[in-house]
């Protein structure tokens, strides 16, 4: 209901940048403030792209973090290192955009697509780690049992017994952290370099939906130009949700046979 | 002990059985508590020995250590010695304890079906384990063990629905499907039938005498009726130590040690 009156919302605020541009808004890469010429594109391929780039890092490493913490440390520090990573989640992102700025675009040859990515993925991390322990340290104990029972080695039994039941909880994880990405604004825009143009290259500026929102909403001066950058926001909430869609889908598909 | 088996072999008037295995001053701990301690018993081939007491005595701990099970809790520690055919499963210059359980398979209280695997494929899973089958191979494998445990005929329609979709009992015979695809020698069943209702219970107990001919088996229980209907020995267990073993019939009709007569007659437990 929430969603359908924020639905309506931006859709009534974008009104005027739909009527101007129509479709052609979402394909072009014109970006024009002071001749009231805009396009969509530019942002759309950084939002997703710098997504994509930070999910196809922070999965595997949050993964096997997860795994070795929930499966085979047994360390005493266990804990701590589960602590830590958690704490990761809570540090504001504009101090991420800092190191960023002075640590990481440096490292990586300037603010570019790819150090956007980079910092978002060091930001999904922790939530990918965290849900997926606690979805894989739910599994019953006694499936891994019944795995091990039957000879299975230690990581057979993951395979066997825990993986599957694990795999929409998973898939979960690698949602919300996909949706924070998305959305995420700060330290982003701090990063990312912030030209509204697509460049086949990762080492080249982009620009995120999330962050041209944010960075020339204050500054719009004429009603098209406003009306645009909501429309922006409109873009943003429908990738969130046909990506949410997506998840569902797909965790359907992998526990879904079931009833 | 060797008192206890000439005896139980004189009760039988029989051939002399032969020892599947043969466990040697048996002690177990979680962390500093001692749960077992000092058990002797002989677990003999092609027969039903059933395990009795009151919770917490001590017996699924027991089985546990038979397949080496106890040892993947943290702190859990274990002393004294279990021969399978002669050989100290303990001993790690002889087994390794991937070969023990497949040697020696287990069936858990709680049907325990990988949840996200079909019918099929959780009667598979074992044997997928030890090498690749092809598969009409392993089409051929999957149906002869079902129908070893009882269940083809009431699973050969839905073989690739979810484990789970299956009532408790045939969960629980699916689960005993899934122990005899790997060809154990030995089976442990912890307590197989404490979460079925009783037509359930009675099919497993059938499938039991069954599976017996070609098996050894040893089945944990708190039902001492099951016991007595299933098992050729049966042993008592109290507060970690072994009061008693003797064959079936004489545990329950004339028992030796007076806290044995105290349980199977309902005094406590």
């Amino acid at each position: 209901m929430l969603l359908l009156l924020l639905l309506l919302l931006l859709l009534i605020k974008s009104s005027l940048g739909f009527k101007t541009f129509g479709f052609g808004f979402f394909f072009s890469s014109a970006w024009d403030p002071l001749h009231d010429v805009f396009g969509a594109l530019p942002f759309i391929y950084g939002t997703i792209m710098s997504s994509l780039i930070a999910l196809l890092i922070a999965l595997p490493l949050g993964l096997s973090c997860s795994i070795y913490l929930a499966e085979i440390s047994h360390s005493k520090f266990k804990e701590h290192i589960a602590t830590m990573i958690d704490l990761l989640a809570a540090i504001p992102s504009v101090v991420y955009g800092l190191w960023g700025i002075f640590v990481l675009a440096p490292a990586l040859g300037g603010p570019s697509l790819l150090t956007g990515g980079v910092i978002l993925s060091i930001m999904l991390l922790p939530t990918i780690t965290a849900i997926s322990r606690e979805v894989i340290q739910a599994v019953p104990h006694n499936l891994r049992e019944s795995a091990l029972a039957l000879g299975a080695t230690k990581w057979e039994t993951f395979k066997l017994a825990v993986f599957g039941p694990a795999l929409s909880g998973i898939v979960g994880a690698v949602i919300l952290g996909l949706g924070r990405a998305l959305g995420e604004t700060m330290a982003v825009t701090m990063v990312i370099g912030n030209r509204p143009a697509i460049s086949p290259s990762l080492f080249a500026p982009a620009y995120t939906l999330a962050s041209v929102i944010a960075n020339e909403f204050a500054e719009a001066t004429s009603e098209v130009n406003l009306s645009v950058l909501v429309e922006l926001g409109l873009i943003l909430l429908v990738i969130t949700v046909i990506v949410n869609g997506i998840a569902r889908i797909l965790v359907w598909k992998t526990t879904g046979h079931k009833k | 002990m060797d008192r206890v088996i000439e005896k139980v072999k004189k009760e039988e008037k029989m051939v002399i059985e032969r020892s599947k295995m043969s466990v040697e001053n048996l002690s177990a701990w979680f962390g500093d508590k001692q749960a077992l301690f000092n058990i002797n018993i002989e677990l003999f081939e092609n027969k039903v020995t059933a395990i009795i007491g009151p919770s917490g005595c001590g017996k699924s701990t027991f089985i546990r250590n038979l397949n080496r099970l106890h040892e993947t809790i943290s702190g859990a520690k274990v002393s004294g010695k279990v021969y399978l055919d002669g050989r100290d499963i303990f001993d790690h210059n002889c087994c390794d304890v991937v070969t023990l359980r497949r040697r020696v398979g287990m069936v858990f209280q709680k049907p325990t079906p990988f949840p996200t695997m079909t019918i099929y494929e959780n009667v598979a899973a074992g044997i997928k384990l030890y090498g690749k089958k092809p598969k009409g191979k392993l089409d051929q494998i999957v149906e002869q063990i079902l129908k070893q445990a009882a269940l083809w005929d009431e699973v050969k329609d839905v073989l690739y629905k979810p484990g789970p979709s299956l009532s408790g009992g045939q969960q629980q015979r699916l689960c005993i499907a899934r122990a005899l695809a790997i060809e154990p020698e030995v089976i442990l069943l912890d307590e197989p039938c404490s979460a079925l209702d009783p037509i359930s219970t009675a099919k497993i107990e059938e499938l039991i005498h069954k599976l017996k001919q070609n098996y050894t088996i040893i089945i944990v229980t708190h039902n001492m009726q099951q016991a007595a209907r299933v098992a050729d020995y049966t042993a008592f267990f109290l507060l970690g130590e072994m009061i008693e073993f003797e064959v079936t019939s004489k545990i329950f009709t004339a028992p030796q040690d007076k806290r044995t007569e105290d349980y199977v007659t309902g005094r406590f437990g």
